[in-house]
């Protein structure tokens, strides 16, 4: 790797004017601070300063590094021997033979990581995996059958609200809950299916968003159903045969849970996209028309996506009714879907690895940015951005599967 | 009936501003496809932009439809640089990306623009000062129709009509269009599309920044969050009039407007949004492409 190139007078130029840019910018939301009932004004002149210098300065690394990539390029056109070959390797962790020995160092990893950790970690990741499942679940509707899902929030609600009302009204246990929550999730991915069969691409998104929006609202305003906005308390952890836990060995208990639940969620979708209903799902998502005509039933097969991955986000909310014991609808925003979103493709559509991947570093990014304080979502926000900008097809985008006929 | 024209002229003044933010949505759509998250923060930062403004010019005691004719231009302005510059650094670099892409970068951008106000001004409500004076002869009509609310029909029945005639019959409306109609196409026949493209977003940011004034006004109180909801509604109302399609747009909020207005005065205010939401997708159901929007063959 050369050093970057000496700025010339011209990027020099295009770095001031990206600072003067800003400056004019964030002139009147940074530096002008209003207090409209005592009729104050508090001008801020230091941010000007501090916009113009960051902003100047991170263009001019940006054309920097730019001009020398392009540079490289160049050189590599130039001289054809030394340029990769067609089908370059993939880095070396994601190469398949890596897998194995990968897999193992991870879940050592992860099997160890109560016995290192303190419980706050420990619970950290319990959220983090429970993410895991949601990406994959969302992976099922929107990377493999390409249906844009902005609601999927809907049926993690339901789930969670399954096992919070049967508990409440009929004293039901998390094992009863976990299959009924599943159940329930999928009974509302066909309710919502139906309607939205004939629906594509932008339509169906904001259809499923009005979804997700209705149901939450439906929570927080049908109090004699729901308990309202005050939500439901008091929902028991998991149990295991009875036996009596302290707090912290519950909450380790529940890290094995949901370790267990997201190994099985990985291990389901794998198969599922290998089966004959993953093959339709991806024959779905490249082309409708030509999929029908290979004779796929198109409505059987939406349905199945919107039900199955229904389904994990159900399971997934009575975990998570359990991990908290405490549900309202405050935790079932838009907000919620986005960023289930987020980890789908950010992690590479159809992607089981890079699914995974993404959970971890979306959910874990936040805890860990807490240094920054109220900076936080500010630094998330432009992560997304600039995580897409860097990789549009998400961390790892799979490879075309192939498959030979002779089997 | 005077409850019925009063909830007729709430749910017209909803739909003048869902309109406003909604057309911007639209434009964005048609020409590059986009679901622009990030919209309704142009909204949110036009109404604060907008406060900002005004406050500082009525502690200078300037006469009050100076202070609004400046608030509005300044948010305008500065609504349309945040679109210019959301659109170059978020967007730009992502086309021809998968299409979920720039999605997600919208998402990020939203987020970050409502957090970037959140930290620069306040997490509270702030107060917004009432910018349209209070007309005298609707003084007999009180109790049906209020000044702010008739200046956010007139000021957009205005700019609709001033987008139309720009869209219709200028060279940058052509180009618009075209760019719509086909991108690769209009490039060819020598039309700077980068430029259109940053032209429409600066266009939309500025409507939805006149909007986010108006309501501001109207309502008397703004956050960092308002954006997001407003935004959700009026991407509601592009799609149910037929994304792409600005007559849609504007019709599309008209109708979700109306029945807002209706269903909260006459069922129920708390399911406000469950109304909406509903009449999206009833509306979807028998009409898959929006009310105007044309149901597109596919050709293989």
């Amino acid at each position: 790797m050369k050093s970057l190139p000496m700025p010339t007078g011209k990027d020099i130029r295009h770095a001031l004017l990206t600072g003067l840019w800003f400056m004019f910018l964030t002139f009147p939301l940074l530096v002008i601070k209003v207090d409209p009932t005592e009729q104050t004004v508090t001008w801020r002149w230091a941010n000007l300063l501090w916009v113009g210098g960051a902003s100047a300065a991170v263009a001019l690394t940006c054309r920097l590094l730019a001009a020398h990539r392009a540079a490289r390029a160049e050189r590599l056109r130039r001289m054809p021997d030394q340029a990769s070959p067609h089908f370059p390797k993939p880095p070396l962790l994601f190469r398949p033979e890596r897998l194995l020995p990968l897999s193992a160092i991870a879940m050592l990893f992860f099997l160890a990581f109560p016995l290192v950790f303190s419980t706050y970690q420990v619970n950290i990741m319990t959220t983090a995996l429970m993410y895991v499942i949601l990406g994959l679940g969302l992976n099922i509707v929107v990377g493999f059958a390409g249906l844009l899902d902005l609601g999927y929030v809907a049926f993690y609600a339901v789930g969670a609200y399954a096992y919070g009302l049967l508990h409440l009204h009929f004293d039901l246990g998390f094992w009863v809950a976990l299959p009924i929550g599943g159940l329930l999730g999928a009974l509302f991915g066909i309710l919502l299916g139906f309607p939205v069969l004939r629906l594509r691409g932008d339509y169906l998104a904001i259809v499923t968003l009005g979804f997700g929006e209705i149901i939450r609202l439906i929570l927080e305003n049908w109090g004699a159903f729901s308990q309202g906005p005050s939500g439901i308390a008091d929902i028991p952890r998991p149990g295991l045969f009875g036996l009596d836990m302290t707090l912290d060995q519950s909450l380790i208990y529940q890290y094995y849970l949901t370790i267990a639940m997201a190994l099985a969620t990985v291990f389901v979708v794998n198969r599922l996209r290998h089966s004959r209903i993953g093959r339709a799902w991806f024959a779905l998502r490249e082309d409708e028309i030509a999929c029908q005509a290979m004779g796929i039933d198109k409505t059987a097969i939406k349905l199945t996506a919107f039900a199955l991955g229904a389904a994990w986000a159900g399971m997934a909310g009575v975990l998570f009714a359990a991990k908290t014991t405490f549900i309202n609808p405050a935790s079932f925003t838009f907000l919620e879907s986005a960023i289930i979103l987020c980890i789908v493709v950010l992690g590479g559509m159809g992607s089981i690895t890079g699914v995974v991947l993404a959970a971890l570093i979306l959910m874990l990014l936040p805890e860990y940015l807490r240094a920054l304080a109220e900076y936080r979502m500010l630094v998330f926000g432009a992560v997304l951005v600039i995580m897409m900008i860097v990789r549009p097809r998400g961390l790892m985008s799979p490879p075309r599967q192939t498959y030979s006929p002779s089997r | 009936m005077e409850y019925f024209l009063e909830l007729l002229f709430s749910g017209l003044t909803r739909g003048a501003i869902y309109a406003l933010i909604a057309l911007g949505y639209t434009m964005v759509y048609g020409i590059i496809g986009l679901i622009n998250f990030a919209h309704g923060e142009m909204y949110m930062i036009g109404a604060f932009t907008a406060l900002i403004v005004s406050s500082v010019l009525s502690i200078y005691g300037l006469p009050l439809p100076a202070i609004l004719i400046l608030a509005a231009l300044a948010a305008a302005i500065w609504a349309g640089a945040y679109g210019f510059t959301v659109e170059r650094l978020a967007y730009r670099p992502l086309r021809g990306a998968p299409r979920l892409a720039p999605l997600i970068s919208a998402i990020g951008m939203s987020i970050f623009l409502q957090n970037y106000v959140l930290l620069a001004q306040t997490s509270d409500f702030v107060p917004f000062p009432s910018l349209v004076p209070e007309f005298a002869f609707l003084e007999p009509y009180g109790a049906i129709v209020d000044s702010s609310g008739l200046t956010i029909l007139a000021v957009s029945a205005l700019v609709m009509t001033a987008l139309t005639l720009l869209i219709k019959f200028t060279r940058t409306g052509k180009a618009m269009r075209a760019t719509a109609q086909d991108r690769k196409m209009a490039l060819l026949i020598g039309i700077n599309v980068d430029r259109i493209i940053s032209l429409t977003f600066v266009t939309g940011s500025a409507l939805a920044a006149v909007g986010g004034l108006l309501i501001a006004s109207h309502i008397g109180q703004i956050n960092f969050a308002i954006g997001f909801i407003a935004g959700i509604k009026a991407f509601t109302a592009a799609v149910l009039g037929g994304i792409g399609s600005i007559p849609g747009a504007v019709l599309g909020s008209f109708v979700l407007g109306l029945t807002e207005a209706f269903a909260t005065g006459y069922v129920s205010s708390d399911y406000e949004d469950v109304f909406a939401f509903s009449l999206l997708v009833l509306i979807l159901i028998f009409r898959p492409a929006g009310l105007l929007g044309k149901a597109a063959a596919e050709k293989v």
